[in-house]
């Protein structure tokens, strides 16, 4: 697991229907790499994502992915009203596993409820999915990316609408994850949070900049080419901030 | 209530209801979750020209349904790569004509009387040969829906990640539509081409309401789903209406009965917090 290359992209341009969302991606992430995707709303932060989980046709350049991947969706993709409890959810990692003919048995189940109790979620595997919290729903997806033993987690945004406890118990499950040698990918709106990764990518329909944090980040121009110029330089040396686009001085 | 049991055509509509419902019931629910009712009623409308033709040549109707399916299908899959064509539209102008044809089919001179009971459906009709080739599919369906339940969870909970967890949307879907269509085939000698859809999309959005679980749910589905069948058999054979139509009513029945009970369930399930075995 030392050091494995887990994603290569070079030059990759994918999108929908024939048009390419974005373009122009070339990173690598490495085992026990924590990658921090930045970019406005709409900048393709989610293509990217669902191009490495291979949902997207890519439309030029390369992108191998040499592990498999796990992911924790943005926004609600997975159906809350659908009849499952977080040990059923946890349990499809496994499906990779087996001959198409075979059905999750009771050491698959045990497997999920290994993951869960490892994500903390050990008492409440019996509980229907929708009826979760967000940040709990996350745990129960990260939980099945574990039984599928997945090289690689692709999280979007995971942290928006989280409260305080959940977004720290969230980090903390992130840096165990990393030091397993597992590699990591963050989409985030959080500079602070970027910060603290290996690696931040900045794309706005195309590639603005890769590279280590205290490099990217230090340059405003490419802040300014990622956000659209809406940066704020925090008072007393305390680095930038982004302005959400709904924000407004008063 | 036994009395009409002595009748061989009651024993064998009532034996058409029960396939129908194990077949209708449990695939309903997958139909149900992913979507697909109005797929469910494109298929059975697109059978008509093939009902129609095996009435006139006097052949079972599976022989004419089978074939028609697939026409169908083929047509609606060639349709949607059509550049500029949606697959709606594909299979709006597919089941139309599809429609179209049979309705003309059934107006011709060779077309013999009963042409009603296609689109009605005709329990009480139904020979010794339609109940095995239903029984056939009806296993076919359910072996399938044992064998593919673990995929199937996947790509309807989760679509975009079936794939990072080895298992294809497109075949899960594919699956799915393959046995809709064998069921559709078993339900619409007794349904009919209208009402048919209403065993895929009643029993299973009834169950809904009554389970959090995948299987119970399907299971509840499947009960509903005969049960309803039965009474609407009972119904028609002592009031004299129309058998399809009698069925189709039970099972409207039953789904509006559901929402109060699904709603004492829900009220039910929240104040205690689940410590249950989950099955699904
Ligand atoms: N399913 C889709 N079909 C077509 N275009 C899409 C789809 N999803 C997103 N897009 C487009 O792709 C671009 C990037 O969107 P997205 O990846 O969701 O951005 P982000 O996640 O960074 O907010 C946007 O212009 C968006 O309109
Ligand atoms: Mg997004």
């Amino acid at each position: 697991m030392q050091d494995r290359l887990l994603i290569e992209a070079s030059d990759l341009a994918a999108g929908y229907d024939g048009t390419p969302a974005i373009s122009g991606i070339t990173f690598s992430l490495r085992s026990g790499q924590r990658l921090a995707l930045l970019g406005s709303n709409g900048g393709g932060k989610t293509t990217l994502l669902r191009a490495v989980l291979g949902e997207l046709r890519v439309f030029g350049g390369t992108l191998r992915v040499s592990a498999a991947c796990g992911t924790v969706p943005q926004t609600e993709r997975s159906r809350l009203d659908y009849p499952v409890s977080a040990l059923d959810v946890a349990t499809m990692g496994a499906l990779a596993a087996l001959p198409w003919w075979r059905r999750p048995g009771r050491r698959e189940r045990e497997a999920a409820g290994r993951a869960l109790e490892r994500v903390g979620l050990g008492s409440l595997a019996g509980e229907t999915f929708g009826r979760l919290s967000g940040g709990q729903r996350q745990r129960v997806l990260i939980a099945r990316a574990l039984v599928r033993d997945a090289g690689v987690l692709l999280l979007d945004e995971p942290f928006s609408g989280l409260d305080r406890p959940s977004g720290e118990r969230l980090e903390a499950l992130i840096g165990e994850l990393t030091s397993e040698g597992r590699g990591v990918v963050i989409a985030t709106h959080d500079l602070e949070q970027a910060r603290a990764c290996d690696l931040v990518l900045c794309i706005a329909g195309r590639q603005i900049a890769c590279g280590p944090p205290d490099e990217v980040l230090a340059d405003v121009g490419v802040l300014e080419a990622t956000y659209g110029g809406a940066i704020v330089e925090l008072p007393g040396g305390g680095g930038r901030a982004i302005l959400p686009p709904h924000h407004h001085h008063h | 209530m036994l009395e009409p049991l002595q009748e061989p055509f009651m024993q064998r509509a009532l034996a058409e209801v029960v396939l129908i419902g194990v077949a209708g019931g449990a695939l309903g629910c997958w139909v149900v979750f992913y979507g697909l009712s109005y797929a469910a009623e494109s298929l059975a409308h697109s059978l008509f020209p093939g009902l129609v033709l095996a009435a006139i040549a006097g052949a079972p109707l599976l022989l004419g349904a089978t074939p028609a399916v697939v026409v169908a299908a083929l047509a609606i899959a060639l349709g949607a790569r059509v550049v500029g064509v949606s697959r709606e539209a594909a299979v709006a102008v597919v089941v139309t004509t599809m429609f179209g044809l049979g309705v003309l089919l059934a107006l011709s001179p060779q077309s013999p009387p009963g042409v009603e009971a296609l689109l009605f459906g005709d329990p009480f009709g139904v020979t010794d040969a339609d109940l095995a080739a239903a029984a056939a599919l009806a296993a076919l369906v359910l072996l399938s829906l044992g064998l593919l339940h673990g995929r199937l969870l996947v790509v309807g909970f989760d679509r975009g990640a079936a794939r990072a967890l080895g298992v294809s949307p497109a075949l899960a879907d594919a699956a799915l539509l393959v046995l809709l269509a064998a069921a559709t085939v078993v339900a619409v000698q007794g349904l009919g081409n209208l009402l048919v859809v209403a065993v895929f999309v009643g029993p299973a959005a009834a169950a809904r309401q009554l389970a959090d679980r995948m299987l119970p749910t399907m299971l509840i589905a499947t009960l509903v789903a005969v049960l309803a069948g039965v009474a609407g058999l009972y119904l028609s054979y002592s009031a004299g209406t129309a058998g399809g139509a009698s069925v189709a009513l039970a099972i409207v029945a039953v789904y509006l009965l559901s929402l109060p009970l699904g709603r004492w369930f829900a009220a039910h399930r929240s104040a205690t917090p689940s410590a249950e075995a989950t099955i699904a």
